[in-house]
C-alpha cells in the first residue's frame, strides 16, 4: 500500500508530538485535581470553566495553544478513519477556506459512543441523514443550520427533507451517499453468458446456474449484524413497497403481519444459495470471495470497491458492476432504491457557530465533494453541480440508479431507533439466518419488544 | 483485575532443600520423560496463536497470505508492516497518550494504597475492617456498571481548559479523568495486598521510631514504606499490565481519538484493514511489547505479587 | 509532638467486636490523629465518589426511565418496570446470557483445576521450568483487544483460520454459528436454553487466557507448602496421589479461596474477548448486554441498561459478600 496520506496537522500533533506540555501541566495538578474533583462533585451543575480557577503562573507553557474560539479554528468529529475517507475529508475541508482541526475516531467506535460523545461535541459532526438524525434534532443535541441552506444550491428537495427534523427545520447537510444493489463481476457474467436478473424468478435462476457452476451463488456476510439487514430492507421495499417499509420502520405496523412473514418467506427461498456460514463472515471477507471470482453476486452497499487496493487489485475494481435487486411485486417493480446519505451536523452549542457555518456551507459546495471524490471514487456527491465528467462507470450507474428511483430509503438502522435495529433487529436476523424455521416465534418476540420503544 | 488471599503474608521461605527430597527422581526417568512431552505439547499449543501472528507479521498480505493462507510458506519477509501499523496507528502519539495516563494512576495507586493500608493496618480503631471491606468488594464490581453515572459526574466537574486538550471546561475528555477511574478502582486492590504485607512488619519496628519523635508521616515514609518496598515492586508490576491494556475507559471517556490511548489504535487498524491481516498482526505484537517485556523483566516480582499475602506461614 | 511507648500501648484494650485489642488512636498527638485522618480519608473518598456512589445511583437509575441526552430533571420514575420487561419481553435476551455466564463459571472452573495441574507439575523443579512457566503466563499480559483479534482472525475464520485450515471436513463457522450443541427447558420461559456452538468456541479463548493466570496463583500457594512434610511422605512412601491429597492440598486452601473468588468474578464479569469478537449471536453474556445497553447507540435508555447493571451487580455481589465475609472471619479469627 503506497500513497498514504495523512490527516492534516492539529496543532496539538504538530507541537508536541508525544506528550503536550499541557499534559506535563496537567500531571503537576494531578494531585490538586483529587481536591478538586471532591470539592467539584457537590455543585451539580454546568457552571464550566469559569468554576475553577486556573492557577495563573503555572501554565504558562500552555500559551502556546491557540484557543480555539480565540483563532477560526474549527473542530471537526470524523468518522472517516478508513485511509481514502480520511485523506478525502481533508482534502474537502481544505477547499472551505477554514482552519479545520480534525478528529478522526474509528468508524465503528464513533457509531458505538456517539450517545456520549454528542454530549461533549466537536464544532461539526459527521453523522447520516433519515431518523438516526432526526432522533438527535428533536433532543435539541444539534444545531439548527437552516441559515446554511438557504444558501446551498444545487441540492434537491430529496435532500433538503432528508435533512430535516421533525419540526421542518434543517439539521444535516448531505455530502455524499451510496447506493445498495447486487455487486457481480462482469467478466463471470460474460465468460459464462449470464444475464442480469430483473424478476425474482430469473435471479433464483441464475443463482441456480451458478451453483452447477461450481460458483458460491450469494456472498454470505454478517458479521457485526448489520449486512444481512440490507436483504432485509430490499426485499421489504420490492414485497411492500416503500410507504409499508416506512411505517414499519417507524413502529407503526405489526411484526408478525403477513406482510413481513411475506418478506422472510421469499429470503428463505434464497438461503441455500448463500455461503456457508453467513453470521460468522465479514463483509470484507465476504468480498474477498467476490474478489476471487469463488462467489457470483453479493448485495452490498458500492463501498465494496474500497476492500481492494487501487494499487494492485485495480483490475478488480474496474471488473465490478452492480444490477438493482430484482422485482418480486409488479405493484411496485424497482421503485425504490437504498442509498444511505452521510453528511455532517453541527453542535449545538458549538464554539465557534460563525466557524462552523461556514464550514457546513463550503461542504455543500460542488468543490468539496470534487476534492473528496478525486481520492475516495467509490460514492456519489450529493450536490447535483458537481463535477461529474471524472465518474468511473460505476459511479455514473450509482447516480443513474438513485436518480431514477422513485423512492430512496436509508438503511434499517438509520431509517428505526437505532437501539431497536441493532439490539433487537440485529438479533432477529441473525437468529433467521441460522434457523429460518423458527421466523414465527422470532417476529413474535420482535414485536414485543417493539411495544417497549418509543419511536419518533 | 483480581483479589488476592485472606492470610497475612509471612516472609516467603525459598525452599532450597526441596531438591534433596527430589533429587533421586531428577535423572530422566520414564514419568520425566512423558512429563516433558506433556509440557513441551502444551507450550507448543499456547504458542499456536500468538505465534501464527508474529509470522504473519513478517509476511506481505497481498503476495502470500491472501493467495497462500496464513500458514503458508513465506516467499519473502518484511518489515513493511510494522512500519505501516505503527505509522497509520499513530503509535507514537498513542504511547505518549498511554505513558501520561498509564505513569501517573501507577505512583497515585501505590501512594494513596499503602497510606490506607499503613492507617488500617498499622493502627486499630473504629472502621479499620469496615474500610477494607469497601475498598475489597469495590474492587470486585464490574465496571460497565458505573460507566453512565461516572460520565455524567464527569460531565459536570469543572476543569479549567489551561489544562486540558479538549476546551471543554470539564473532566470528560481529559486523561486526567481516566486517572482518577483508575486510582479509585485499584486502591482497592492494592490497599488490601499492601495491608496483609503491612502487618507482617513487627509492630515494634514503628513503635521504636515513634520512641525516637518521628511523626506519622516520618514513620510512613521513612520507616515503613522502604520495607514495603519488595510488595510496592510486584504491585507495580501487575497494575501495569493492567492499566496499560484497559481499553474501556480509554474509548469511552476520551472521544477525541487523537487523545485516546494505544489500545484504541487496534480498534482503528481493526476497521480499516480488517482484511489486511498482516498489518493487524504486527500492530497487535507492537501493543503487545511492554506488556511482555515488563513481563520478561520482572517475573520474579510479578510472581511473587501474586503470592503477596498468599502464604500461611 | 512524640508519642511515648507507653501511651501508644497502655490505651483502652476494651475488645472490638472481632475480640482484637483496639490502640485508640486518640493516643496520638492531634497532627498525627490528622495525617491518619487525610491517608486514609483521601482515597476513601475518591474510592467511594467514584466506584459506590456510581453504583448506588445504578440502582437509583434502574426504576426510572431516562434518556441520557435529557436533562437529569426529566428523570421518571417507573418503579420496577425496567425489570419487569426484562423477565418478560426481554427474556429471550436475558436468560441465555445469565446462562453463558454460568457456562462461563464450570467451565473456568475447571480451567482453574487444570491450571493448579499444570502449577503442580513445574513445582517439581523441572528443567525449564520458568521457560514452560513464562509461555503458559503470557497470554494474560496481552490486551483483551490483541487477544480477541488473534482467535477471531488466525483461529476462528472461516476462510483462513487455523482451526478450519486443519479440520478436515466441511469448515465450521466457529464465530457466527450460534445452534445449540445441547438444549434443554427451563419452566416459565419459552425459549429452549442450551450451550451454542460459537460460546463453546469462545471459552477455548479463555481457557487460553484463564489456565496460565490461575497457574500462576498456585505456583506462589505451592511456596507455602512445608517442605519438611513433603519429605516425611516421600520416606513413608507415599504415592503420588497420596501426598498429594494428604499435603498439599491442605496447604492449598487459602489460595483455593481466592481461586473460587477469581474464577467466579472472571466468568461473571467475563466481556472484553466477546466484545472484541462483536458479540456474535449466541455469545451475549451480561457483561456485553450491560455494555450495549449502558453505552452503544441504545444507551437512550438509561433505566433499562441500569436494570441490566443492577442485576449484574447482584450476581456479583452473592460472591463478594460471600468471600468478604469468609476473608474477614479468617484474618479477625
Amino acid at each position: 500500500m503506497s500513497g498514504r496520506a495523512e490527516r492534516s496537522p492539529s496543532p496539538s500533533e504538530v507541537g508536541f508530538s508525544i506528550i503536550s506540555r499541557r499534559d506535563l501541566v496537567l500531571g503537576g495538578f494531578a494531585a490538586l485535581g483529587g481536591a478538586a474533583l471532591l470539592a467539584a462533585c457537590g455543585s451539580d451543575s454546568d457552571s464550566g470553566s469559569s468554576a475553577t480557577q486556573a492557577p495563573g503562573g503555572t501554565t504558562a507553557p500552555a500559551a502556546t495553544t491557540t484557543p480555539a474560539a480565540a483563532g477560526g479554528e474549527v473542530t471537526f468529529g470524523s468518522n472517516y478513519s478508513n485511509e481514502k475517507p480520511a485523506a478525502g475529508m481533508a482534502a474537502a475541508l481544505k477547499t472551505t477556506g477554514v482552519d479545520v482541526k480534525i478528529n478522526t475516531v474509528d468508524h465503528n467506535t464513533y457509531q458505538e459512543n456517539f450517545n456520549t460523545y454528542i454530549q461533549q461535541p466537536d464544532d461539526v459532526i459527521s453523522w447520516f441523514a433519515g431518523y438516526r438524525m432526526r432522533a438527535f434534532a428533536k433532543k435539541g443535541v444539534v444545531g439548527d443550520v437552516s441559515d446554511v441552506w438557504s444558501g446551498i444550491t444545487g441540492m434537491s428537495e430529496g435532500f433538503k427533507s432528508a435533512s430535516s427534523g421533525l419540526d421542518g427545520k434543517q439539521y444535516f447537510v448531505p455530502f455524499y451517499f451510496y447506493p445498495w444493489g447486487v455487486h457481480y463481476r462482469k467478466s463471470v457474467f460474460a465468460d459464462k453468458g449470464y444475464e442480469v436478473p430483473v424478476t425474482w424468478d430469473d435471479f433464483k435462476a441464475l443463482c441456480d446456474k451458478m451453483k452447477t457452476d461450481g460458483i458460491t451463488p450469494l456472498c454470505g456476510a454478517n458479521d457485526g449484524k448489520w449486512p444481512q439487514m440490507g436483504m432485509f430492507d430490499m426485499l421489504n421495499l420490492r414485497i411492500n413497497g416503500y410507504d409499508f417499509h416506512v411505517s414499519l420502520m417507524g413502529g407503526k405496523e405489526k411484526w408478525t403481519d403477513d406482510k413481513v412473514k411475506a418478506v422472510f418467506t421469499a429470503w428463505k427461498e434464497i438461503l441455500p444459495f448463500y455461503q456457508d456460514g453467513t453470521n460468522g463472515r465479514t463483509w470484507e471477507d465476504a468480498a474477498n470471495a467476490l474478489g476471487d471470482k469463488s462467489a457470483g453476486m453479493y448485495l452490498i452497499g458500492t463501498f465494496l470497491t474500497s476492500n481492494f487496493d487501487s494499487a494492485t487489485q485495480q483490475d478488480i475494481i474496474d471488473d465490478i458492476d452492480f444490477f438493482l435487486f430484482p422485482k418480486l411485486n409488479d405493484e411496485h417493480g424497482q421503485d425504490a432504491i437504498e442509498a444511505p446519505i452521510d453528511g455532517f451536523m453541527m453542535a449545538a452549542k458549538p464554539k465557534n457557530e460563525a466557524g462552523a457555518k461556514q464550514v457546513l456551507g463550503g461542504m455543500a459546495k460542488p468543490e468539496a465533494i470534487s476534492a473528496y471524490l478525486a481520492i475516495d471514487p467509490s460514492v456519489v456527491a450529493a450536490n447535483s453541480q458537481a463535477d461529474t465528467s471524472g465518474y468511473n462507470a460505476l459511479q455514473k450507474k450509482s447516480a443513474e440508479a438513485v436518480g431514477s428511483a422513485k423512492y430512496i430509503a436509508q438503511f434499517l438502522d438509520r431509517d428505526t431507533d437505532p437501539d431497536f435495529a441493532a439490539n433487537v433487529m440485529g438479533a432477529a436476523i441473525a437468529d433467521f439466518l441460522t434457523d429460518p424455521s423458527q421466523i414465527d416465534s422470532i417476529l413474535a418476540d420482535v414485536e414485543g419488544k417493539k411495544a417497549t420503544y418509543k419511536f419518533e | 483485575m483480581t483479589v488476592v488471599i485472606a492470610a497475612p503474608a509471612a516472609p516467603i521461605e525459598r525452599r532450597t532443600d526441596i531438591n534433596v527430597v527430589t533429587s533421586h527422581r531428577r535423572r530422566l526417568t520414564p514419568p520425566r520423560v512423558l512429563l516433558h512431552a506433556f509440557l513441551i505439547a502444551m507450550a507448543l499449543l499456547w504458542l499456536i496463536p500468538i505465534g501464527t501472528a508474529l509470522y504473519n507479521s513478517f509476511r506481505f498480505y497481498e503476495r502470500d497470505t491472501q493467495v497462500n493462507g496464513v500458514f503458508g510458506k513465506a516467499s519473502a519477509l518484511t518489515l513493511q508492516n510494522y512500519r505501516e501499523a505503527w505509522s497509520v496507528g499513530h503509535m507514537t502519539q498513542k504511547f505518549g497518550n498511554t505513558a501520561f495516563i498509564v505513569i501517573p494512576s501507577l505512583f497515585f495507586i501505590l501512594l494513596l494504597s499503602s497510606a490506607v493500608a499503613f492507617a488500617c493496618a498499622r493502627f486499630s480503631w473504629r472502621f479499620n475492617v469496615a474500610f477494607l471491606v469497601l475498598f475489597t468488594a469495590g474492587n470486585l464490581m464490574p465496571q460497565q456498571v458505573l460507566f453512565q453515572p461516572l460520565f455524567q459526574m464527569f460531565k459536570r466537574m469543572p476543569w479549567p481548559d489551561l489544562l486540558s486538550d479538549t476546551n471543554t471546561g470539564n473532566l470528560l475528555n481529559t486523561k486526567l479523568a481516566i486517572i482518577f477511574v483508575h486510582v479509585a478502582f485499584q486502591v482497592g486492590f492494592c490497599t488490601f495486598v499492601l495491608a496483609n504485607y503491612m502487618k507482617t512488619i513487627p509492630k515494634e519496628i514503628g513503635e521504636a521510631a515513634a520512641i525516637d519523635g518521628a511523626g506519622m508521616l516520618r514513620q510512613f515514609f521513612q520507616v515503613i514504606l522502604p520495607l514495603t518496598r519488595p510488595a510496592l515492586a510486584a504491585l507495580g508490576t501487575l497494575e501495569f499490565t493492567w492499566l496499560y491494556n484497559d481499553f474501556f475507559w480509554g474509548a469511552t471517556l476520551i472521544s477525541q481519538g487523537p487523545q485516546q490511548p494505544i489500545t484504541s489504535s487496534i480498534q482503528v487498524l481493526n476497521g480499516q484493514y480488517t482484511s489486511d491481516f498482516n498489518l493487524i498482526a504486527a500492530a497487535s505484537i507492537i501493543i503487545a511489547l511492554p506488556t511482555v517485556i515488563v513481563y520478561m523483566a520482572l517475573q520474579k516480582h510479578f510472581i511473587s505479587g501474586l503470592t503477596l499475602g498468599a502464604n500461611k506461614g | 509532638m512524640t508519642v511515648s511507648l507507653d501511651t501508644l500501648d497502655a490505651v483502652d484494650t476494651a475488645a472490638t467486636p472481632s475480640g482484637r485489642r483496639r490502640r485508640r488512636y486518640t493516643s496520638l498527638t492531634r497532627s498525627d490523629r490528622w495525617w491518619l485522618r487525610i491517608m486514609v480519608g483521601v482515597p476513601a473518598a475518591l474510592h467511594i465518589l467514584l466506584v459506590w456512589i456510581p453504583a448506588l445511583l445504578t440502582v437509583v437509575l434502574s426504576i426510572t426511565e431516562w434518556d441520557n441526552l435529557d436533562p437529569v430533571a426529566k428523570i421518571k420514575a417507573v418503579g420496577f418496570r425496567n425489570y419487569w420487561q426484562i423477565f418478560t419481553i426481554f427474556d429471550s435476551d436475558f436468560f441465555p446470557a445469565v446462562l453463558n455466564n454460568l457456562f462461563l463459571i464450570i467451565w473456568l472452573s475447571i480451567c482453574s483445576a487444570i491450571g493448579m495441574l499444570f502449577a503442580y507439575l513445574l513445582d517439581k523443579g523441572i528443567k525449564g521450568g520458568r521457560a514452560y512457566q513464562s509461555i503458559y503466563y503470557f497470554p494474560v499480559v496481552l490486551s483483551l483487544a490483541v487477544v480477541g483479534f488473534i482467535w477471531k482472525s488466525t483461529m476462528f475464520s472461516q476462510d483462513r483460520g487455523l482451526l478450519n485450515t486443519v479440520w478436515p471436513g466441511k469448515s465450521i463457522d466457529f464465530v457466527g454459528d450460534s445452534t445449540k450443541l445441547f438444549t434443554f427447558h427451563v419452566p416459565f420461559t419459552d425459549t429452549a436454553l442450551g450451550l451454542s456452538r460459537n460460546f463453546a468456541a469462545l471459552l477455548l479463548a479463555m481457557a487460553w487466557r484463564h489456565i496460565g493466570y490461575i497457574m500462576v496463583m498456585y505456583l506462589a500457594g505451592l511456596k507455602a507448602v512445608d517442605p519438611a512434610l513433603r519429605e516425611a511422605a516421600a520416606i513413608d512412601g507415599c504415592s503420588e496421589w497420596q501426598a498429594f491429597r494428604a499435603v498439599v492440598l491442605p496447604s492449598l486452601k487459602p489460595i483455593n479461596v481466592v481461586v473460587v473468588v477469581i474464577t467466579v468474578i472472571e466468568a461473571l464479569r467475563a466481556y472484553d474477548i466477546i466484545a472484541a469478537l462483536n458479540e456474535p449471536r449466541g455469545t451475549s453474556v451480561m457483561g456485553t448486554l450491560v455494555t450495549r445497553s449502558l453505552l452503544g447507540e441504545g444507551a437512550g435508555r438509561v433505566g433499562f441498561g441500569s436494570a441490566y447493571g443492577v442485576l449484574l451487580l447482584l450476581m456479583c455481589l452473592g460472591f463478594i459478600i460471600w468471600y468478604v465475609a469468609h476473608h474477614f472471619r479468617e484474618t479477625t479469627e
